[in-house]
């Protein structure tokens, strides 16, 4: 077994934790555990949520089945676990309209990285981008990929309400709050896309492994594809 | 059916949650208590996972469209029926035109009111519990408001029964409340300074040992903007040996997260998916119905216990449900 360790997270968790840096083996290896837990469908498993470098595994605590349980059920099924070979990937587009009301916070990302606001947009919509991981918010994408000279730190104040369907830097991610929720993302634009789709079995557009592009649109382009 | 007359402060449709979809970072939800929850469907023989309305602080006014068997559970929020105050913990039968009111909170922040049947609404995503900042589940997404008509399904053959012979029995007054309730133990109190229990969290041990002292020996105040998603506590500022940044992995039901401000947040149903801030402990899953009935402004203390422990309790809170099912469920078949 590669460098796999167990912990619990309260009482009817355990987390599966492969390293501590985001990297494609960790990655990789979130995927092949995920997908090994779907394919094994074990009955006292209720849920299962994949992260950066963790696989947290919900379990269903009896009297017979407790977290010594789990745990060893866990090492054995992992045991010889090895990253998932390169599996197809999928290429997801996402029209950007860069600026403006939308995108509050360009102007401080080209300020803060001493740029301009259209080298920003040149950037962020040229990088090869891969979505790392799917959480905080119904359907939000933690991409990573982005280009470090546009990197720029979260508020200092997070704002109370991002209007849906807002994009956004932290850090050395970007990303896409697919409803509208507080956050403290630098906002740099807007997709006409829904990223959250409720009514779908798979109610996330994206998912962990998914590729990304991001096309940058008109506001003419933005209204038309909003409209229909 | 029911029919809302006022909505209240934030009165929703839940059930046990919306399982399965955080891998989508669909938000659980679910009820805030769940125990009081299947205590309240127990009482009117209804599945402990039918939708229940959680009722907060300020409740509705709900008058009942038919005749019906229901039951209130969790916090006190003065429960009456057209102005005579009803007992909690037990299947009341109400006539229909009846008026449901609450008034002021007594114990504890939420109640839980399930009618025999069980309200129908559709499922999303495997739950009809509603999650409000998706605007999704429940009844439209939202809490209920004045003029919503909510559907109430079939109740069980017991309940029918009964209720026909409770009608016939008595016809004075518009309700009649059983003599009856559970056994005390079975009965939580809420009161306005409690402690819960806490398993160390994935983070502890990044706390300096100032922070893990203060946690476990002063009382935090939960701050006035608590909601479902979280309880904001104030108190002693917590804060690691070093600064650290962290990868952001999935929290629970419980988690207490601590942000940079060092003002520890205790995750609830309405809770992310998955945080980056250090988590010094977990509320033990028995006592999360302890913390959903805190009130903004009340106190609260941290004890530990151990992991083992907190699976020992809460397998004796499961047999403790069972036992009360399997009687209640009894009593309906031979007569309440």
């Amino acid at each position: 077994m590669m460098d796999i360790t167990f912990s619990p997270l309260g009482d009817e968790a355990i987390v599966i934790e492969v390293g501590y840096e985001i990297t494609k083996e960790a990655t990789n290896l979130v995927r092949s555990i995920m997908r090994q837990l779907e394919e094994a469908a074990i009955d006292t498993i209720v849920e299962v949520i994949p992260a950066f470098t963790t696989v947290t595994v919900f379990y269903e605590v009896t009297a017979q089945f407790k977290f010594k349980d789990i745990k060893n059920l866990l090492e054995k099924m992992l045991v010889e676990i090895t990253e998932s070979d390169t599996v197809a990937q999928r290429t997801i587009e996402i029209p950007v309209y860069y600026g403006g009301e939308y995108g509050p916070d360009l102007e401080f990302v080209a300020l803060h990285n001493k740029l301009t606001v259209e080298q920003v947009i040149e950037l962020h919509s040229n990088g090869t981008y891969e979505v790392n991981m799917i959480g905080f918010a119904p359907g939000f994408p933690f991409i990573g990929g982005m280009a470090e000279s546009i990197a720029t730190p979260r508020r200092s104040t997070p704002r109370l309400r991002i209007p849906e369907r807002t994009v956004g830097i932290a850090g050395m991610q970007t990303g896409v709050y697919p409803i509208e929720t507080p956050g403290g993302w630098q906002l740099i634009g807007r997709t006409p896309m829904d990223l959250f789709l409720p009514n779908e079995e798979i109610p996330s557009l994206l998912q962990a492994g998914d590729r990304i592009v991001f096309k940058p649109i008109s506001k003419a382009e933005y209204d038309q594809w909003e409209g229909e | 059916m029911i029919w809302i007359e006022k909505g209240g402060l934030q009165t929703t449709i839940q059930d046990l949650g919306r399982r399965g979809f955080q891998k989508y970072g669909v938000i659980a939800s679910g009820v805030m208590d769940p125990y009081a929850h299947r205590l309240a469907n127990i009482l009117v023989d209804n599945k402990e996972t039918d939708p229940t309305i959680e009722i907060t602080l300020m409740g509705p006014h709900i008058t009942f469209q038919n005749d019906c068997l229901f039951a209130l559970t969790g916090g006190d929020l003065s429960p009456s029926i057209d102005g005579l105050p009803i007992k909690m913990w037990r299947p009341i039968v109400v006539k229909k035109g009846s008026k449901l009111t609450f008034g002021k909170p007594v114990s504890g922040c939420r109640t839980y009111l399930a009618v025999a049947g069980g309200f129908i609404v559709s499922e999303v995503m495997g739950s009809k519990s509603t999650y409000l900042r998706a605007g999704i589940g429940g009844f439209e997404g939202r809490a209920l408001q004045k003029g919503d008509v909510v559907q109430v399904g079939e109740c069980s053959q017991y309940v029918k029964g009964n209720m026909k012979h409770l009608s016939k029995n008595e016809n004075k007054g518009s309700f009649i409340q059983m003599e009856w309730t559970l056994m005390a133990k079975a009965i939580p109190t809420y009161r306005p300074e409690t402690s819960v229990r806490i398993i160390d969290g994935r983070q502890a041990h990044l706390f300096n040992e100032k922070s893990k002292d203060v946690f476990f020996n002063h009382a935090f105040q939960a701050s006035s903007d608590s909601d479902r998603m979280g309880y904001r506590m104030k108190g002693p500022q917590l804060a690691l040996k070093e600064p650290k940044e962290l990868l952001s992995e999935a929290v629970s039901f419980g988690s207490i997260q601590v942000p940079p401000d060092g003002q520890p947040i205790i995750l609830m149903a309405d809770r992310q998916t998955t945080g980056g801030y250090p988590k010094i402990g977990q509320v033990a899953t028995v006592d999360l119905q302890k913390m959903s009935q805190l009130k903004p402004g009340e106190y609260l203390r941290f004890e530990r216990i151990s992991l083992e422990e907190a699976q020992h309790e809460l397998m004796k809170e499961r047999k403790l449900i069972e036992q009360l099912k399997q009687s209640i469920s009894l009593k309906f078949k031979e007569g309440i």
